[in-house]
């Protein structure tokens, strides 16, 4: 479970998020907003990345702020554009990093990378480097790196943003069958009408909090 | 990514890099302090004798050189007319050796064989500060990035064809320039929330 | 060094890679020699990273190329670039960077010509000073011919101070916090 409690979030003297507390203990929540909304900025304090202002937020009872290295090894975090998370020129160099930065062994290393390239179909770009993947192939491998470090919790901001049809489809399918706690913040709808929960963020607070039925109308709403 | 590498079984290929790169330096300094024309002629034969035997051809040879034609016709020039033809010509060949044995070593030698050769004699530097591993990780980190950056680049000037401005520096260089910067933020968090502590 | 540090290090490094794509500047009207604007990349990575981060891109970039990349303008790379007459001016890139990136961080709020005048000292007079000496060497030339060869570069250098110029100021106006 990730506890938010009281959680104010400021960049310099811009607060971007006010005032939130939620408990997130479902499998599928959805985080949605305008641009601007705070979407990123929420989604970065539940690994750590961002620390809050004033409050704290909990992973299973750990603090973001006094465990960082635990909460990271626990959620899991994809970002919007792969290329920038894909942070090695080789996609089997760019599996291992993760790994590597937790201490897995060298077999370990080994089969996982090999179970979830096989997972994707891309067990023939073991070797392939980075920049020549398609972007659908590129956000596969994002998700891949993070998924072989185990984590608990998966984060994802806007993963199907930059991509086509035909791979938002992919992306959608991967993240429906993950066995993972998701999170996942997004403005494709059709990608969340089965969440447990859709949470809708505007100016930095939460406006609704509820069933995708009853979320997403008010969403839809306040956007027209 | 593509390296000038030329493949091959020689035993130049086969010679590891660091005693590569150590004959090349010892191989330079003579060049360097040998003031002899006739010397200079012997070495630079030797050295284009190594063509061959590396594999390559002397058309491979004669690229390493053409690049720089119009500095060893000024050089030549210039020597001529101050000093002889004498000096002059020992001047050019000599440049001429040195190019031609480097650029044998950067042909025989994959760069990725190059980079590992350096980055291990790095830990030579450890009690200087300096972290071998972080060093690994900004050259995988670099050569993850430039094509990247390249491809950027390739796109910035295409959208700034429509407006005539492909070959404006500024039009082209600030975008690419803000991209690189944005692109930081988003690459540091990434490695931090991939359990990366430095 | 934290990871932004490694970050900025490896993309000035990479940004400097991708200018040399920009095809040469040529100014073949006024008889003069082309200009890449590759070199852009030492003023920006000292100006914008700041000398340490900056400087070390450009150590790692010269290193590349050393390993064979051809990532200077035209393609070139591998060692015989160092050893040829421009090789000094390249080996300075790194304590070029470094030291634009003190100039200007001793003077954040510069105006346009103090910023031009850091860029320059650092991009131009500290580049010719390590440059024109390794080609007087190896083309035992002595300092003044060498000097005297190198006035042709002068106007296209100056020109891309002030480009370099233009640049970071654009890019503080982006990046406020830079
Ligand atoms: N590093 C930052 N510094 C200052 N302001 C920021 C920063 N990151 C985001 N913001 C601001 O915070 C607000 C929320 O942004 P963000 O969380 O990215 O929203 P969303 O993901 O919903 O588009 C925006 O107004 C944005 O400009
Ligand atoms: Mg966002």
């Amino acid at each position: 479970m990730i506890e938010i409690d009281n959680v104010t979030l400021a960049y310099g003297d811009r607060t971007v998020l006010r005032d939130i507390s939620l408990s997130l203990s479902e499998k599928r929540i959805a985080i949605i907003g305008a641009n601007g909304s705070g979407k990123s900025s929420f989604a970065r304090l539940l690994n750590g990345l961002a620390l809050p202002s004033a409050g704290a937020v909990r992973v299973d009872g750990q603090d973001t702020r006094t465990h960082g290295k635990d909460v990271r090894r626990k959620v899991g975090f994809v970002f919007q554009n792969p290329d920038n998370q894909i942070v090695f020129p080789v996609v089997e160099e760019d599996l291992a990093f993760g790994m590597k930065n937790l201490g897995f062994s060298k077999e370990d290393i080994a089969r996982n990378t090999t179970d979830i390239l096989e997972r994707y179909n891309m067990s023939d770009l073991r070797e392939h480097p980075a920049h020549l993947l398609s972007g659908g192939q590129k956000q596969l491998l994002a998700i891949s790196g993070v998924l072989v470090m185990q984590p608990d919790y998966v984060v994802l901001d806007e993963p199907t943003t930059l991509l086509d049809l035909r791979n938002k489809r992919r992306i959608t399918r991967a993240i429906e069958a993950l066995e993972q706690t998701v999170i996942l913040a997004s403005h494709d709808l059709d990608l969340l009408r089965d969440f447990d929960r859709v949470i809708v963020f505007d100016e930095g607070r939460v406006i609704a909090d509820d069933r995708p039925e009853i979320a997403i109308p008010i969403y839809v709403d306040r956007m027209s | 990514m593509l390296d000038l590498y030329f493949p091959g079984t020689s035993f130049l290929h086969r010679m590891s890099p660091g005693p590569k790169m150590l004959t090349l330096m010892v191989a330079a300094t003579l060049l360097f302090i040998n003031e002899s024309l006739v010397l200079t002629v012997g070495a630079l034969v030797i050295v284009l004798a190594l063509y061959p035997v590396a594999g390559l051809t002397m058309q491979q040879a004669w690229k390493q050189i053409r690049p720089l034609l119009w500095i060893f016709g000024l050089f030549f020039a210039l020597q001529w007319w101050f000093s002889g033809l004498t000096l002059a010509a020992y001047v050019v060949l000599r440049l001429a050796a040195l190019i031609l044995l480097a650029s044998l070593v950067t042909l025989t030698t994959r760069s990725s064989d190059m980079i590992e050769t350096m980055t291990r004699a790095l830990g030579f530097l450890r009690p200087l500060g300096v972290n071998p591993a972080k060093v690994g990780l900004a050259i995988s980190l670099a050569l993850r990035f430039i094509p990247v950056l390249a491809q950027i680049t390739q796109e910035v000037r295409e959208a700034q064809k429509a407006r005539g401005l492909e070959r404006s520096v500024i039009a082209v260089a600030m975008p690419v320039a803000i991209r690189t910067l944005k692109m930081a933020d988003d690459i540091s968090d990434a490695i931090e929330s991939r359990g990366y502590r430095s | 060094m934290d990871t932004k540090s490694i970050v900025y290090i490896a993309l000035f490094a990479a940004l400097t890679a991708a200018l040399g794509l920009m095809p040469p500047i040529s100014f073949a009207g006024l008889g003069l020699p082309p200009i890449t604007a590759q070199s852009l990349g030492v003023m920006l990575a000292g100006a914008v990273a700041g000398p340490r981060r900056g400087g070390l891109a450009m150590l790692l970039f010269i290193v590349l190329v050393a390993a064979g990349l051809p990532l200077l303008a035209g393609g070139r790379g591998g060692i015989g670039v160092f050893l040829g007459a421009s090789g000094g001016f390249l080996l300075a890139w790194p304590l070029c960077a470094a030291l634009i990136g003190v100039l200007v961080q001793a003077r954040p709020d510069a105006s346009f010509v103090t910023l031009a005048l850091a860029i320059g000292l650092g991009g131009l007079v500290l580049m010719y000073a390590c440059g024109i000496p390794w080609m007087a060497f190896v083309g035992k030339l002595g300092l003044s011919k060498s000097l005297a060869i190198m006035v042709a570069y002068v106007p296209g250098d100056l020109v891309k101070v002030v480009l370099a110029t233009l640049i970071v100021r654009g890019l503080r106006r982006a990046y406020p916090t830079l």
